[in-house]
């Protein structure tokens, strides 16, 4: 109960606009031009002096990209987004490629200390006794420091940033890069290909199990930026590798614009565990500013008997687009969802996942947890597909929904389909509110109404919490109470 | 020890305790009966705090103090304490998980050290192994599942580590077999103490053969309006109501 206890103590302290994380650094940074055209492509790639068939490959998407409609099929409402009126390449001005933490800008240090992120190693040492996680921090668009990168190479584990593997390792880039989510796949996804500018890249190689958890931290910081990182994570044979990735951006009227393309390749017997914990800006209590998270992330297991697990905890973001999917590509390939997605004030979450099932013998599973309150809507999208030669898919998906309060919505959009007789799908659904009648027991206990909330849902999204990593899995705590802040009483 | 002094509540505007007072002095044990829509369950509620009870006049002491404006977070950190005649259920949490947080939200209300973990065991198991909850019992979410009696049980295993001052028995026997009764009704007699008061509600005198009370009073559109020794619940059994239900009027 402690870390409850904390939380309902850290929500005390902080009001409903008070968003932890909400600085702004000032660091000097290097943008590109405003908009977008072929010659800001141009001026990306080169800037990471990338060989002539990326530069080519961002441009093919570019043009695609041009021909695309935006989409709006999802349960979201934002006023249209003005594409060049934004800045497609920011990177703080004093790190053309750190070679290791010394050559850090001091203050990007301390941006990241105030973040609670553990950058210098011994701090992570310090502060997680048993297990070590290797940093990459990505800010605005560049990596700015990756650590652990010896122990890491003894292994024959490359965890990099991407910017980087397109030169140390370009025939890994290249097989891999676009392999899952391919530079037509959506409006986002390719807008992403043509201006991508880092983002962390990983490769397992045969037999290795990561001797740590990966992780990477997202910052937002500069104006009218949007973020476009991508990564890249490929568990060859055998191989298991946990991610993790954690995301903040400072307070800012305007909408910022996050565009990631997240692809994941399994091969036979590998196993990729990616966690999220997504803190984004949600924008202040009337709805102004905040992130618009139009994230694509899918996993492809392509070999036999691979495992790919996606689990998320969704509590920023003014706007949520995401739907991290698997392609059951192997026989006995199995693929995993577990999310919770919470929505306060305005904010506007549209997430599921899709598991499309290939291989003969593929299982797959969902658990979604869904909370919903102040004025927020909340949907459940996700797909169930089994192809003809699936025989013998099955599927169990549990997709819960709470709402908090009389002025949110819930939604759930589940669609499934199987192409073969054989296929066993399972659908369940639930939506509860908070009744008075629990939360009049607790307070009769001795709970305050916050106390009791952040009991309820913490006890509601259980079984997701358990899929995190130990350490994530108490900051994923504290952020729920804190997101939920100002949603009882 | 409680007092209500001239009570008067309403919901949505409909009166539905109409000047009651009553006293329950340290270690007594006092019964309410009455027929349905006397207001019994309302006057629980109203004492423990539950929102959306208008309190129109009157005053409730604990000890002394009014607690009327205090919410029921703060009047269970006083020490009043309501078995519920239906146990809600809280998904996901397990049972030691929501007691623990309890005992320690309601022990720094009140300035006090919070229990350690190893402290909090000892408490929780020996309560447990008296009233018969099985240790598996406590690590399941909190009465998810449970049967008609294991809630009960639970309810008095709740305060029994709560150890309020005033103790509020909503119904307690309703559905409950007669095992199960009596297991529970030991429970609660074990924990009559000269220093705590219990207001026990009840249909039926039935469970007033197990728990047996100091003084009976008979409640009728939201006023007590017979007060009389435990004799009294027995020719209740006998003549019903309707010699009372009248005299309110």
């Amino acid at each position: 109960m402690a870390a409850v206890q904390e939380t309902v103590d850290r929500v005390k302290s902080v009001d409903v606009d008070a968003y932890k994380y909400g600085f702004v650094s000032d660091i000097e940074s290097e943008k590109a031009p405003k908009g977008l055209n072929e010659d800001i492509v141009r001026f990306i790639s080169a800037k990471k002096n990338e060989p002539a068939w990326l530069t080519e490959w961002r441009l093919e998407a570019y043009r695609l990209w041009l021909t695309m409609p935006e989409p709006d099929w999802a349960r979201v409402d934002y006023p249209k987004i003005n594409y060049q009126d934004l800045y497609y390449y920011s990177a703080p001005k004093s790190t053309p490629g750190p070679k290791n933490l010394d050559e850090v800008d001091p203050e990007l240090l301390r941006v990241y200390e105030k973040l609670g992120i553990p950058l210098r190693e011994q701090e992570i040492l310090a502060g997680v006794q048993e297990r070590k996680v290797a940093v990459d921090a990505v800010f605005d668009s560049v990596s700015v420091a990756t650590t652990f990168k010896a122990e890491l190479a003894k292994a024959g584990v490359i965890f990099c940033p991407i910017s980087e593997a397109v030169h140390t390792h370009p025939e890994l880039v290249k097989k891999y890069l676009g392999s899952v989510v391919p530079t037509s796949d959506n409006y986002y996804a390719t807008l992403n290909s043509a201006v991508f500018s880092d983002g962390s890249f990983v490769y397992i190689p045969p037999g290795v199990r990561c001797p740590m958890e990966l992780s990477t931290y997202f910052r937002i910081n500069e104006q009218n930026t949007g973020q476009f990182e991508r990564t890249l994570i490929i568990a060859d044979k055998g191989s298991y590798v946990s991610y993790l990735e954690g995301c903040t951006a400072p307070k800012r009227d305007e909408n910022q614009l996050h565009a990631a393309v997240v692809e994941l390749i399994t091969h036979d017997d590998a196993e990729i565990k990616y966690s999220t914990v997504q803190n984004w800006y949600p924008g202040d209590a009337d709805g102004k500013g905040g992130i618009y998270n139009f994230v694509t992330k899918r996993g492809d297991c392509r070999g036999a008997r691979s495992k790919i697990s996606w689990t998320q905890v969704e509590t920023g973001s003014a706007i949520t687009w995401k739907y991290p999917s698997c392609i059951l590509r192997g026989d006995e390939s199995r693929g995993e969802f577990y999310s919770i997605a919470i929505s306060n004030g305005r904010q506007q979450v549209d997430s599921g996942t899709k598991m499309i099932h290939l291989g003969k013998n593929t299982t797959s599973r969902i658990i979604s947890k869904g909370i919903s309150a102040g004025h927020s809507n909340n949907t459940y999208r996700g797909q169930v597909l089994a192809q003809k030669r699936a025989t013998n898919a099955r599927n169990f998906t549990n997709c819960d929904s709470l709402l908090i309060g009389e002025t949110c919505g819930a939604h759930t959009i589940p669609y499934i389909e199987a192409k073969n007789a054989s296929a066993v799908f399972e659908h369940e659904a639930t939506t509860s509110k908070i009744s008075e009648d629990q939360l009049f027991y607790c307070m009769q206990r001795g709970l305050s109404a916050e106390e009791a909330t952040a009991l309820i849902v913490n006890g509601f999204v259980r079984d997701v919490l358990q899929q995190l990593p130990m350490e994530f899995a108490v900051e994923a705590q504290k952020l729920i109470s804190i997101s939920l802040e100002g949603s009882v009483g | 020890m409680i007092e209500i002094r001239n009570l008067h509540a309403e919901i949505d505007g409909k009166k539905i305790i109409n000047g009651l007072s009553l006293t329950v002095n340290d270690g007594e044990v006092a019964a309410i009966m009455g027929p349905n829509g006397s207001g019994k369950s309302t006057l629980s509620y109203v004492i423990s705090g539950r929102e959306g009870y208008d309190v129109t006049g009157g005053e409730v002491l604990l000890n002394g103090e009014n607690i009327l404006e205090m919410n029921a977070a703060e009047r269970a950190a006083k020490g009043v304490f309501l078995a519920f005649q239906y146990p809600l259920e809280i998904p996901g949490v397990t049972t030691m998980t929501f007691l623990k947080a309890c005992l320690n939200a309601q022990r720094k209300s009140r300035g006090e050290a919070e229990l350690s973990t190893p402290d909090f065991m000892k408490r929780v198991k020996a309560g447990a192994e008296k009233l018969g909850v099985p240790q598996d019992m406590l690590r399941r979410a909190l009465n998810v599942g449970f049967s008609g009696g294991e809630k009960k049980r639970m309810e008095v295993l709740q305060m029994s580590l709560l150890e309020p001052t005033f103790a509020i028995l909503d119904e307690t026997d309703s559905g409950l077999d007669i095992d199960a009764l009596r297991i529970v009704s030991e429970g609660v007699n074990a924990l009559r103490d000269p220093k705590r008061s219990f207001l026990v509600i009840t249909h039926y005198q039935r469970l007033l053969d197990y728990i047996v009370p100091d003084t009976v009073h008979v409640m009728s559109k939201g006023q007590i309006v017979k007060t009389g020794s435990k004799e009294l619940a027995l020719e209740l059994e006998a003549n019903g109501y309707r010699d009372y239900v009248g005299e309110a009027a």
